[in-house]
C-alpha cells in the first residue's frame, strides 16, 4: 500500500525489538472475542487511478454551479475565489500543521490568525475577534449561549429573518436548563415588531443583516430597545461581502457578530467547510468561546504570537469552558484571510457593488415579469421574489431547463403555507447579463 | 482554592546563550524571514484583483450604506504570495517531517484526496441547489455512511458534525433525547479522569453534572468503579477507548453491560479510532454512540487547527434520534431529509439541527478517497502498523524513560511521565522545546492530566523504520543529556526555531488580540 | 493580632471581628505560576462555605477560591483585577481577594492553623 512505509521485514525485526511473536500480541488488551479474524467487509486496496476513475463518475453525477447560470444563496454564496488563495492554502505547511500549539514553530499559522482575526473585527466594526468557529450556523449558537452567561439570563428572542437552519441551531443548541427561544415568523419585509417581544428576562435579540430574505434593515433601534432591557444584540451575517458596502453592525450597537466567512475565499462546497467569524466587544472577551491569538514577544524581545487567553477552553476549564470547541476551521480562515489581502478595502469595496448592482439589475428584470413581484424593499446581493406558483415546483422546472434560480423558503421553512410562492434570489460578481437574460427567459417559460 | 492542572513556567527564562548568532541587518537568517503584519505592509488604495466598474450605481440598501473606510489593508497578487508563503515557512507540518502528537494522529495526508475534493462535481456543488442536480454527492455521503458503518459494526450514522466535540455533542444530544423519550430525569455523566478536556466540557455545556471516575493503577477504567458510580440519576459514560494513556480498555464490555444494566448509555470518544480500523467494530463492544475524527483516522489534513469533520454512529436504540439532515433513498435516486417533519414521516424522531448544512462535505470526499485508496486490507494494515511504531518506540525508549503504568503493551501512542527527569532540572516542557531544536515537533505534553509532565507518544503509520530510528536515537540522546546534567541545551531551547520561547503569561496579562494603529506607532517610536 | 486560618485547598483566611479577609496562600500561587486575570464576586453575594467565590487563572491553569466559611461579600480587591500579578509578588499581603462578613463562627473550627497548614504542605 503507497501510504505505507513500512516493510515486511522491517516490521518483523520491530517485532523482534518489542519482544512479542506477532502483531496481535500488541492487541493483547482487547476481549479475545472482540478482535476480528475477518477483514472488513469492504473492497480492497486501489490504485490512484482506479479510485479517482470512480469517484470522478459520482463527480460528474452533480451539476456544478459554474457550469450554468447560477443564483442560489441562503447561507451559501458562489464568489471568484483568486488561484492564488488555493495555491497558499495548498502549501504543505499550511495544510498539515496541526493547532499551533508549540508557537515557536507555528508562527506562519499563528501571525495569520492575528491577522484574521484584526479583518473580521474592522470588517463587522467590533473591537476583538476569535480565531473562527466551525460556521455560520454554529457561531450563531454559540452567540446565543454567551449571551446567557453574560445576562444570566435564559431567553433568546429571534427574529423571523434569520435563516430558519440558523434557528434551528440555536435552539438545538438552547432548549435545556431553562434556556428557550423565542421565534417570530418568517419576515420577508423587515417590518416585524421584534422590539415589543424584548422584556426583562430577554438575554439577547438575534437579528440577521441582511435577513435570510435579503432585506436589509437598521439594527439601531433594535440595539437600544434591547440595551433598556438589559439584553444584548447578536447579529448575524450570512453574506460578508455585503459588509463592503454596508453600515457594520458594530456600528449600530451589536454586541456580538456572528458571521459566515465561507464567501471570502472559500468554495461553495456542498454546505462544508466553511469558517464561522465570531466578533464581540473587548470588554466579554473572557466569555468569547474559541481560539485566540495574541501578540508578545520572544526571549529574546522579538515580535511573535501565541494562542492566548486558553483558560477559556475546554483543555484547561474541562466542564467549566465558555464551550466545547476544539477543532475549528483553521484553513478556511487563511483562505479567508488570503482573499481579503488579495482584494484590500478598494477590491472589496468595488466587488460589494458590483454584486449589488447584479443584484438591483436582476430584481428589475424579474420585476417585469407578469405576476413576480419583488418583496425586498432594501437589499444587498439577494433578495426574495413572490412568484404565481409554487416555489419548489418552480425551481425545479428551472433546473430543469438549466438555471438555478434560488432557494424555495418552502425547503427552508416547511410546514408554512404563507411561503410557498417565495424564492430567494442571489445575484453576485458570477452572473453575467447572458445568465440573467437566461433566468428571465426560462422563468418567463415555467410560469 | 481548587486547582485543576499543573502550572508550569509560562514566561520564558532569561536569554543567556544567543539563539542562531548571527545578528543581520534585516533581522532575516536566511531562509527564515520576518514578515510584517499586512496591516503594516499593505495599503488601503492596493489590491491584487482587477474587477471592473458596476455598471450601475443605483443603491437600494435602504439608507444603510457604509460612511468612512473599513481600514482593510490590500497587497498586489505577488506582495501576497511572497507574504504567506514566507508565513508558511516558519510552521512545522506532517509534510516536514514526524509529527508525534499523542492522540492527534497526524499521519500522511494524500494528496488525491485534495484533488478529488476539488473536482467541480464535489467542490462547486450549492448545499441548497435542487437535490436532483446532486445526486452524486448524495450518492457520495451514502457511501462513506456505508463504509463507516462496517468498519465500527453500529446501526446508523450522522454525518453533519463538524469536528470531534461537535460530534460528542451530537452524541450526547441523542443520548439526551433517548432519555427524555422515555421520561427520564438523568443529570450526571460519568468521565474517566484522564478523559479528553471536550468531553467535561461536552456534558456540561448541555447542563449535566460531571461526575469523574479514577484511573486504575494500571492507567485503566475499572468495570466495578464505574458500577459503584452508576445509579438511577447517570445518563451515560464517556469513556475514550482506546484511552488516552494509549491503552485499550480491557473491561470495556463489562463497563457497557453495567451501564446498560444501570438504564444509562455509553458514549465512546473515537479519538483513537486509528488504533482499531478494521481491528475491533465498536459496536460489538457495546457502545451507543461514537464520533469518529475524518481528519485524525481517515487523512483530512488538519490545515493548522481545522476544519474537522465528526461523524457520529449511532447504535439501535439511538439511531432514530439521529440529527437531521440525513440522506434516504427515494425511489430511483436518493434524498435529504432536511427538517423534523419529514423526519417524523421517516419514522425518527430527531433531536434537531447541528448546523446551517449537511456536514463538511470536503472532508466527506477526502475520507472516502483514503478508505478507497486503503481498502479493507490496507486500513487494518494501517491500525497495526500505528500499533507497532508506537510499542516500538516503547521498546527503545523502556530503559531510559519512565512509563506510568509500568511496561506494558500500548495501542498507538505510547505514554511517559517525567520521573526520569528527575532532579535533572530539566522538564516535560523544556524536554519538548529542545525536540524542536533537533528538528522535531514534541509530543503532546501535560496530557493526559492524570499523569504528571506526561508526554504522550503517536508516531502513526507514516513512518518508515529509518525515520523510527532517528526519531528513537534524538530522545535517547536529550534523555541523556538531561541526566548528564546539560541543562542549558533544555532551557535555552528553542535556540534554532524562528522564535525563541514566546512570552505567554505577557500575551493573557496584557492581551492584544489585534493590530491597533496606535500601538504600532508607539512601538516604532520606542 | 487577627486569628489566621488555613484551609487544604490552599487559602488563608484573616478574622477581625466578624469580617474575615480571604486570599491564597504563597504555595499556591508558587503553584499556580503566573497570575494573570482574577475574578472577584460582586459586593453583597452571600456565599457557603466552600462555595467557589472567586477565580484565580494563570496561563495554563484555572482555579477557584471557595470561601473558607459562609457569609456576605462585603468588599472586593480591585487593585487585583488590575494587577494580577499582585498575587504572585505579595499572596498573602496585599493580593487579599475579599472580605466577608461571617455568617458562622463555629465553621472556623474545622481550619488549620500555619503549624498545622505547613505540615499539611509538605504532606502533600
Amino acid at each position: 500500500m503507497r501510504y505505507l512505509p513500512l516493510e515486511q521485514a522491517e516490521r518483523e525485526a520491530m517485532l523482534a525489538r518489542i519482544g512479542v511473536p506477532a502483531v496481535d500480541s500488541l492487541f493483547a488488551g482487547v476481549p479475545a472475542d472482540k478482535l476480528l479474524k475477518e477483514l472488513p467487509n469492504l473492497p480492497r486496496t486501489k490504485g490512484e487511478l482506479e479510485v479517482e476513475r470512480e469517484l470522478s463518475n459520482m463527480a460528474a453525477r452533480n451539476v456544478a454551479a459554474g457550469s450554468v447560470p447560477f443564483f442560489v444563496g441562503a447561507g451559501a454564496y458562489r464568489h471568484h475565489v483568486p488561484a492564488t488563495v488555493d495555491h497558499l492554502i495548498q502549501r504543505s505547511e499550511f495544510l498539515t500543521a496541526y493547532t499551533p500549539y508549540q508557537p515557536e514553530i507555528s508562527q506562519g499559522t499563528l501571525q495569520t490568525l492575528f491577522e484574521f482575526q484584526t479583518q473580521v473585527a474592522l470588517l463587522t466594526g467590533m473591537e476583538v475577534a476569535n480565531a473562527s468557529m466551525y460556521d455560520g450556523s454554529t457561531a450563531c449558537g454559540e452567540a446565543v449561549l454567551m449571551a446567557h452567561r453574560l445576562t444570566r439570563r435564559k431567553k433568546a428572542v429571534v427574529s423571523g429573518g434569520l435563516h430558519p437552519h440558523y434557528r434551528s441551531v440555536v435552539e438545538t443548541l438552547s432548549h435545556w436548563g431553562g434556556s428557550h427561544v423565542v421565534a417570530l415568523a418568517p419576515d420577508p419585509t423587515g417590518t416585524e415588531d421584534i422590539i415589543s417581544q424584548i422584556d426583562d428576562e430577554t438575554s439577547c435579540v438575534v437579528v440577521q443583516y441582511p435577513s435570510v430574505f435579503g432585506t436589509v434593515r437598521d439594527l439601531a433601534p433594535i440595539a437600544e430597545a434591547a440595551h433598556a432591557k438589559g439584553a444584548l444584540l447578536v447579529a448575524v451575517v450570512t453574506e460578508i461581502v455585503s459588509l463592503g458596502l454596508l453600515k457594520p453592525p458594530g456600528e449600530m450597537g451589536a454586541d456580538i457578530v456572528a458571521a459566515e466567512g465561507q464567501s471570502i475565499g472559500n468554495g461553495l462546497n456542498f454546505g462544508g467547510p466553511y469558517v464561522g467569524l465570531f466578533a464581540t466587544r473587548e470588554k466579554f472577551v473572557r466569555q468569547m468561546p474559541g481560539r485566540i491569538a495574541g501578540e508578545t514577544v520572544d526571549a529574546e524581545g522579538r515580535r511573535g504570537y501565541v494562542l492566548t487567553l486558553s483558560t477559556r477552553e475546554q483543555h484547561i476549564r474541562r466542564e467549566k469552558a465558555t464551550s466545547n470547541i476544539c477543532t475549528n476551521s483553521g484553513l478556511c480562515a487563511l483562505a479567508f484571510t488570503i482573499h481579503m489581502t488579495l482584494l484590500g478595502e478598494a477590491g472589496l469595496t468595488r466587488l460589494a457593488r458590483i454584486n449589488h448592482a447584479n443584484a438591483v439589475s436582476l430584481a428589475d428584470a424579474l420585476a417585469k415579469i407578469g405576476g413576480v413581484e419583488v418583496v425586498t424593499p432594501a437589499y444587498f446581493n439577494e433578495f426574495t421574489i413572490r412568484i404565481p406558483g409554487d416555489a419548489q415546483k418552480t425551481i425545479d422546472a428551472l433546473a430543469r431547463k438549466g438555471v438555478m434560480g434560488g432557494v424555495p423558503v418552502s425547503r427552508l421553512a416547511s410546514g408554512r403555507g404563507e411561503v410557498r410562492d417565495l424564492i430567494i434570489v442571489a445575484s453576485t460578481e458570477i452572473n453575467t447579463d447572458e445568465d440573467r437574460a437566461a433566468y428571465v427567459k426560462a422563468l418567463q417559460e415555467v410560469l | 482554592m481548587g486547582m485543576n492542572t499543573q502550572g508550569r513556567p509560562t514566561t520564558p527564562d532569561a536569554v543567556t546563550s544567543a539563539g542562531n548568532e548571527a545578528h543581520t541587518f534585516t533581522g532575516n537568517r536566511g531562509l527564515d524571514h520576518e514578515e510584517a503584519l499586512i496591516f503594516e505592509s499593505g495599503s488601503l488604495a492596493k489590491t491584487g484583483v482587477d474587477l471592473p466598474e458596476p455598471k450601475s450605481a443605483e443603491t437600494r440598501l435602504g439608507g444603510l450604506a457604509r460612511k468612512g473606510p473599513i481600514g482593510l489593508p490590500g497587497l498586489t497578487e505577488p506582495e501576497t504570495m511572497r507574504h504567506y508563503v514566507r508565513l508558511s515557512q516558519r510552521n512545522y507540518a506532517i509534510d516536514t517531517g514526524l509529527y508525534p502528537l499523542g492522540s492527534c494522529t497526524m499521519k500522511h495526508n494524500p494528496r488525491l484526496n485534495e484533488k478529488m475534493a476539488r473536482l467541480p462535481g464535489f467542490g462547486d456543488i450549492h448545499p441548497l441547489q435542487p437535490q436532483q442536480t446532486v445526486q452524486g454527492a448524495l450518492q457520495l455521503m451514502q457511501m462513506l455512511s456505508a463504509y463507516l458503518l462496517e468498519l465500527t459494526g453500529m446501526k446508523a450514522v450522522a454525518l453533519s458534525p463538524k469536528a470531534g466535540a461537535h460530534g460528542e455533542l451530537c452524541g450526547m444530544l441523542a443520548i439526551r433525547a433517548a432519555h427524555d423519550a422515555a421520561g427520564s430525569k438523568r443529570n450526571i455523566v460519568l468521565v474517566p479522569e484522564s478523559a479528553h478536556g471536550t468531553n467535561p466540557a461536552t456534558a456540561a455545556f448541555m447542563g449535566y453534572t460531571v461526575r469523574s471516575i479514577p484511573a486504575r493503577e494500571d492507567g485503566t477504567v475499572a468495570a466495578a468503579a464505574v458500577r459503584e458510580a452508576l445509579g438511577p440519576d447517570v445518563a451515560a459514560i464517556m469513556l475514550t477507548n482506546p484511552n488516552t494513556c494509549g491503552l485499550f480498555e480491557p473491561e470495556v464490555v463489562e463497563i457497557a453491560k453495567a451501564v446498560h444494566e444501570a438504564g444509562a448509555y455509553f458514549y465512546c470518544d473515537g479519538a483513537n479510532f486509528n488504533a482499531i480500523v478494521g481491528k475491533v467494530r465498536p459496536g460489538e463492544l457495546g457502545v451507543d454512540a461514537m464520533h469518529i475524527n475524518l481528519h485524525k483516522t481517515f487523512s483530512t489534513p488538519h490545515g493548522g487547527g481545522g476544519p474537522g469533520s465528526g461523524p457520529v454512529v449511532l447504535s439501535d436504540a439511538l439511531a432514530k434520534y439521529a440529527p437531521v439532515p440525513f440522506v434516504v433513498r427515494d425511489g430511483d435516486g436518493l434524498r435529504l431529509v432536511e427538517d423534523a417533519g419529514d423526519a417524523e414521516a421517516q419514522g425518527q424522531a430527531p433531536f434537531g439541527r447541528l448546523t446551517a448544512f449537511h456536514g463538511q462535505m470536503g472532508m466527506f470526499v477526502r475520507a472516502l478517497t483514503y478508505m478507497m485508496s486503503h481498502g479493507a486490507d490496507g486500513m487494518r494494515q494501517a491500525s497495526e502498523d500505528a500499533v507497532l511504531a508506537a510499542n516500538y518506540v516503547r521498546a527503545a525508549l523502556r530503559d531510559l524513560f519512565s512509563q506510568p503504568f509500568g511496561d506494558q503493551p500500548c495501542m498507538h501512542e505510547v505514554l511517559f511521565d517525567d520521573r526520569f527527569l528527575k532532579d535533572t532540572g530539566v522538564t516535560t516542557l523544556d524536554f519538548a522545546k529542545a525536540m524542536i531544536d533537533e528538528g522535531y515537533h514534541p509530543m503532546t505534553v501535560y496530557f493526559p492530566l492524570v499523569v504528571h509532565g506526561a508526554m504522550l507518544i503517536e508516531p502513526t503509520e507514516s513512518e518508515s523504520k529509518d525515520s523510527l530510528d532517528l526519531f528513537i536515537a534524538t530522545l535517547r540522546d536529550l534523555a541523556e543529556a538531561a541526566k548528564r546534567g546539560d541543562v542549558d541545551r533544555f532551557k535555552q531551547a528553542p535556540r534554532l526555531a524562528p522564535r525563541r520561547r514566546l512570552d505567554e503569561t505577557r500575551a493573557a496579562r496584557q492581551p492584544k488580540l489585534r493590530w491597533q494603529p496606535d500601538t504600532a506607532r508607539k512601538e516604532a517610536a520606542e | 493580632m487577627a486569628l489566621e486560618r488555613f484551609t487544604q485547598d490552599h487559602e488563608y483566611i484573616r478574622v477581625d471581628g466578624d469580617i474575615a479577609t480571604v486570599g491564597i496562600t504563597v504555595h499556591a500561587q508558587e503553584q499556580l505560576g503566573d497570575v494573570v486575570f482574577v475574578e472577584v464576586p460582586e459586593v453583597g453575594r452571600s456565599v457557603k462555605q466552600k462555595e467557589a467565590t472567586a477565580v484565580v487563572e494563570s496561563v495554563k491553569a484555572a482555579s477557584e477560591i471557595f470561601a473558607p466559611v459562609s457569609g456576605e461579600v462585603v468588599e472586593t480587591n480591585a487593585e487585583l483585577t488590575d494587577n494580577p500579578a499582585l498575587v504572585n509578588e505579595d499572596a498573602e499581603g496585599k493580593a487579599w481577594f475579599f472580605k466577608l462578613r461571617i455568617a458562622d463562627t463555629s465553621e472556623l473550627d474545622g481550619l488549620m492553623d500555619r503549624a498545622a497548614y505547613e505540615e499539611f504542605v509538605k504532606q502533600s
